[in-house]
């Protein structure tokens, strides 16, 4: 090997670190820091690329595969059938329709009685203690134990509440059960909502409420023009939060309806494909589909309505 | 509203308001305690107190391991998962408010789309993979998907704590000659302390809460948790519905969940909105 391509290769690598240089001047303390950040994270972004990551991408495979577990030796690459399937059948659009109904009441009704909620611990004179610490009960409870003691509430002849309904079987009929499963939703997610709408309140300054009192604003006036357009962004963060996890519901309805007559969401259709059913390539597609809802609906809220994604004002402190 | 010397009439009304709303909040539990302490001939009486008190269903659950040892499941898998999943996102959360390097916005939108993702998208291929790799049914067959659903509560909740920390402190230790890492283990964890707390809190509560991955991913008592193992409870007949023996073991995984609530309640309000609210 000669020396001048000896000296052109050292040439080159200078060429290299230097432009290298020229783009990132990194300092011996910025690149241990930035190897330090890359460590730090390492584990995080692993678990979180082997579970979700990873699945989401198998899912999309196997959307396109006939896979009955009933039926191992007939696995096949079926395009888009699946998704066809899917969409042409009924069984998709109830659970969609019962989805979107239960999200949409549940989230604007638990909406506004969590900003009552927050008012109440805002403003009250005395026990607001106390009322923070009850309001934090629906909270902490496990869903399902919640769910047991809605549905024994419902029971004909156990239950107090339908005994106040006269002796009313709501759980048995598909507009009442699904009003049943929202109210126990809202009852679960209404102080969630309250406690953030209430960390929004307080970010309202008392000034100014003060001031527009003096100028003769009442109370209303002051609450939609003082106080909400201040609290928006924190409204908005709520909502999307509350609206993505309504659309998830599954333990709820598994407890109280099982998806009978009609009431099931989109979750408790892919979970009975899944272990009813045995098919993993409907279970997969349904899985996806719900993975697109979800996506297009923070998509709406993100860019449609502003919200600040979560996370975003990283630094800003 | 916001008048600042009372009448008596004013704090009547709160008065009543506030008992609405504990009201609300609390007869549906108080509901379910009752069931719990009913005889089986007192639960088809749907009146609020029991007629007939008894400690009979909690004998019954608590001498069966078909609830104790989902219980000791679900205490053992929840603590493991919050210890993984704190620790990961303190160092991730740490990293995202102090260092700076590469690829940060993209970590910070993975969590996101991580907090934001239906369970149920990812019941059908982990099920699946789960089988395949021998996990299915076990308690590491839990613990990895709550440690992945625990790190973006965790890294949101904990890096708005790091951002609270007077990072001079760090600096300090720095200039003393400490190295990155020796002034996070020495200087820093142990302001983020309180942060952690929180955080682990909301963690074992989240995994405390499961239910779904709970029934999809475990099919005996060797790793089902306490929620998705009342869905398998016999009455004490074959023809009696268990009511409760159900309403007794709801009221046993949500009574310590409620006073550990109630006694952490001013961490957990700090650590839900923390990440909420742009301050």
């Amino acid at each position: 090997m000669s020396t001048s391509t000896q000296v052109a290769a050292g040439a080159e690598a200078a060429k290299q670190t230097t432009g290298r240089r020229k783009k990132a001047p990194l300092s011996e303390g910025a690149r241990a820091e930035r190897r330090l950040g890359f460590l730090l994270c390492a584990p995080a972004v692993i678990v979180m690329l082997a579970v979700a990551g990873y699945p989401l991408v198998y899912a999309i495979f196997l959307s396109f595969e006939r896979y009955n577990l009933e039926l191992p030796q007939d696995i096949k690459f079926v395009g888009f059938s699946n998704y066809a399937a899917v969409l042409s059948s009924p069984y998709w659009w109830q659970a969609l329709k019962v989805t979107v109904i239960i999200t949409v009441f549940s989230v604007s009704i638990s909406l506004v009685l969590g900003m009552l909620l927050a008012m109440v611990m805002h403003r009250t004179i005395f026990g607001r203690g106390i009322v923070r610490t009850a309001a934090l009960v629906p909270y902490g409870i496990v869903t399902v134990a919640a769910a047991y003691g809605w549905e024994y509430a419902w029971t004909p002849s156990q239950g107090y509440l339908s005994a106040a309904f006269n002796n009313s079987a709501p759980l048995t009929n598909e507009v009442q059960a699904i009003i049943v499963i929202i109210i126990a939703e809202i009852w679960k997610t209404t102080p969630f909502m309250g406690l953030l709408l209430l960390a929004g309140l307080s970010l309202v300054p008392d000034d100014l409420q003060r001031a527009a009192m003096v100028d003769g604003a009442t109370g209303w006036q002051r609450f939609t023009k003082i106080t909400l357009p201040l609290m928006k962004p924190a409204i908005l963060v709520a909502l999307l939060f509350r609206t993505l996890d309504s659309f998830r519901i599954f333990d709820n309805i598994f407890i109280l309806t099982d998806g009978a007559n009609n009431t099931g969401s989109v979750s408790i259709l892919g979970y009975d494909n899944l272990f009813n059913a045995l098919n993993l390539g409907i279970g997969s597609t349904i899985s996806i589909l719900i993975f697109i809802c979800v996506a297009i609906i923070a998509f709406i809220f993100i860019r449609g309505f502003g919200t600040a994604a979560p996370g975003t004002n990283t630094g800003t402190r | 509203m916001a008048a600042i010397t009372t009448t008596p009439r004013q704090k009547a009304g709160w008065g009543v308001t506030n008992f609405v709303v504990i009201a609300l909040a609390l007869i549906p539990v108080l509901w379910m305690v009752s069931l719990s302490f009913k005889t089986p001939a007192a639960v088809l009486d749907p009146s609020f107190i029991p007629s007939q008190w008894t400690w009979g269903n909690y004998d019954q659950i608590l001498s069966t391991s078909q609830f104790v040892r989902p219980l000791i499941n679900s205490i053992g898998i929840g603590i493991i998962a919050t210890l993984v999943a704190v620790v990961f996102a303190s160092m991730a959360a740490y990293a995202i408010a102090r260092l700076r390097f590469p690829g940060k916005s993209v970590l910070i939108g993975m969590a996101l789309l991580i907090a934001m993702f239906p369970q149920i998208a990812l019941v059908t291929p982990m099920f699946n993979i789960e089988r395949s790799l021998g996990l299915f049914n076990t308690w590491p067959g839990l613990i990895i998907p709550y440690v992945a659903f625990g790190l973006p509560l965790g890294i949101y909740t904990l890096s708005a704590f790091f951002r609270e920390i007077p990072w001079e402190l760090e600096k300090a230790a720095k200039v003393d000659g400490a190295t990155p890492f020796q002034a996070f283990v020495k200087v820093i964890a142990p302001l983020a302390a309180p942060g952690m707390v929180t955080t682990a809190i909301l963690v074992f509560l989240a995994c405390w809460n499961d239910f779904l991955f709970a029934i999809s991913f475990t099919s005996t008592i060797s790793s089902r948790t306490a929620p998705a193992a009342m869905e398998y409870f016999s009455g004490s007949s074959q023809f009696t519905v268990p009511t409760g023996p159900i309403a007794a073991a709801a009221s046993f995984i949500t009574i310590p969940i409620i006073v550990f609530v109630l006694f952490f309640q001013r961490r957990i309000v700090a650590g839900l909105t923390s990440g909420a609210v742009k301050g």
